[in-house]
């Protein structure tokens, strides 16, 4: 592993003074799954050994349960999950109803409240995890495309404001550890790029499967800033930034993150 | 109910050593946490999985809180006779599942 | 950061899963196992017979990411006959609150002996693997498991 290991928080805003933020470099990016340990990746690269596929299998079942007042299931106007292979690699999408972007679990919630009448998932719950999960295995190994429309340039922008903006009583900006200092460590872990090519995903800190805002709601608890709500306009826009920024990286999802 | 992943190859040769995977969705409560008010959560895990291939068990687990949440376990067995592998996960609050996957033996 | 705050931090560390819940420190004092618990939950598989040291592998990463996930397999040096096989494998740890991880129970229909699992560990430890053959001599092994501080976690909130 290259670079120094750094512990403190402290030296960490002093190396982000010091460095330029500047994006990754096309060439220099790299999934998160490349920072993980060989074991941590053979547990992601065995879809009988991931237990992110635990979700998938419970959305496989949701997939064909009718409900709300209209009495629809996802695969009666979807057909088989088949249908939506790379839907989550371009999501958050624009949606032209509300003229902003919604992300995948917002889409799905969407579909419910819309199609199905019925209530939307709690953020987080299993089941809209599961609904997510299965979506996103449909996208694995193809080129994140999220960003292009160009309806959506003013959210990318508001996003990467966000992403560079220092917050938090630690006074750091996603930036300062994501674009300057991926290549080293703080305390055990691997800084990583901030590529979210495998959402959801199993966390084996959280023991459960969980979305990019759950990750993103933890940096911000990391940085001792106060973090936006499920489902806040500045999250979707961090998302849409942060799938962007990652464009044409494959979908890993639903990986296996430490 | 709760999602499990077995992998079973579907087809072996006589007396071939197969691996035989599986993972189980619980939370493996440990008993050992407390809420944020003091309380003991009390302990939810599963304590048992048994392996049986043809009605002949080849492979028992007693499970301990120190096993992660979703248990996987691995194993192996000598491929015998075609027919099924039946799983079974018993453990605390009355937990009990059982799965099964076909094995053709050639 | 102290030695009892790093023990405290991998605990919650290892505690962390349902981000409903949040852990009290004392969790930690309340229950750990110790060289003698360790000792009591060997005897209490072993009896008062001689475990010999060997024939086990226990295959485990020296560093961890993570002590909430860590895989482990264990294999032992055997022809898996039917006169000639190994019956259990037992895991143990020295610093989790219980010394017990898991008992399996194997046998000549296994082929071979091998079982794999994720383990949890509070903090860095030992962890001891012991075969029982069908001589019903003991083997064992034991290994350091250096568990590292997540960043960020949602504990830190």
């Amino acid at each position: 592993m290259r670079g120094t290991v750094i512990i403190a928080a402290m030296l960490l805003m002093q190396a982000g003074a010091l460095c330029f933020a500047g994006e990754i470099p096309p060439t220099e990016r790299r999934s998160g799954a490349a920072f993980m340990t060989p074991q941590t990746q053979a547990i992601q690269n065995d879809d009988t050994a991931n237990p992110a596929m635990l979700s998938v299998l419970d959305g496989e079942k949701l997939w064909k349960e009718k409900s709300g007042a209209a009495n629809l299931a996802c695969a009666d106007c979807h057909s088989d999950p088949g249908s939506m292979r790379g839907v989550a690699a371009h999501y958050p999408a624009f949606d032209t109803k509300l003229g902003r972007p919604v992300n995948l679990e917002q889409r799905i919630n969407l579909c419910r409240s819309e199609r199905q009448r019925a209530t939307p998932l709690a953020y987080e719950s299993p089941e809209l995890l599961a609904l997510t999960a299965l979506v996103a295995r449909q996208s694995r190994g193809m080129p994140i495309d999220a960003g292009a429309d160009p309806r959506l340039a003013p959210f990318v922008a508001a996003g990467r404001e966000l992403f560079m903006r220092r917050q938090g009583q630690l006074n750091l900006g996603c930036s300062n550890c994501h674009d300057d200092n991926w290549d080293k460590h703080l305390a055990g872990s691997a800084i990583t790029q901030a590529h979210p090519t495998g959402y959801p995903l199993y966390r084996l800190e959280w023991q459960s499967i969980g979305s990019l805002q759950r990750r993103l709601r933890n940096c911000m608890a990391g940085v001792r800033a106060q973090a936006f709500d499920y489902g806040a306009p500045e999250l979707v826009e961090l998302e849409l930034y942060l799938m962007s920024r990652g464009r044409g990286m494959a979908m890993d999802a639903p990986a296996v993150r430490p | 109910m709760p999602s499990a992943l077995i992998n079973v190859p579907p087809k072996a040769k006589r007396g071939d050593i197969i691996e035989i995977k599986t993972l189980m969705s619980h939370i493996m409560e440990t008993g050992f946490r407390h809420t944020v008010t003091g309380e003991a959560i009390p302990r939810n895990i599963i304590t048992s999985f048994s392996c049986r291939y043809n009605g002949v068990e080849i492979f028992r687990a007693e499970l301990f809180p120190a096993i992660a949440a979703n248990p996987f376990l691995s194993f192996f067995t000598v491929a015998g006779d075609s027919g099924t592998l039946e799983f079974n996960w018993t453990g605390d609050r009355g937990f009990s599942e059982t799965a099964s996957a076909p094995i053709i033996v050639e | 950061m102290t030695e009892t705050e790093a023990t405290r931090r991998g605990f919650l560390t290892m505690a962390g899963g349902m981000a409903a819940v949040s852990i009290t420190p004392f969790a930690l004092t309340s229950a750990q196992a110790t060289p003698d618990s360790l000792a009591a939950a060997i005897r209490a598989v072993v009896g008062g017979a001689v475990v010999h040291a060997g024939r086990v592998k226990l295959d485990v990463p020296p560093l961890v990411e993570n002590g909430n996930t860590v895989p482990v397999t264990v294999s032992v040096s055997s022809p898996m006959t039917d006169t000639d096989f190994v019956r259990s494998i037992h895991l143990f740890n020295e610093k989790n609150p219980q010394p017990n991880v898991g008992n399996f129970f194997i046998g000549p229909r296994a082929g071979r002996a091998e079982v794999g699992t994720r383990i949890r560990l509070a903090d860095t430890q030992k962890i001891v693997a012991i075969a029982r053959l069908s001589d019903g001599s003991f083997w064992s092994v034991s290994a350091d498991v250096v568990v590292t501080l997540a960043a960020c976690t949602e504990e830190a909130s």
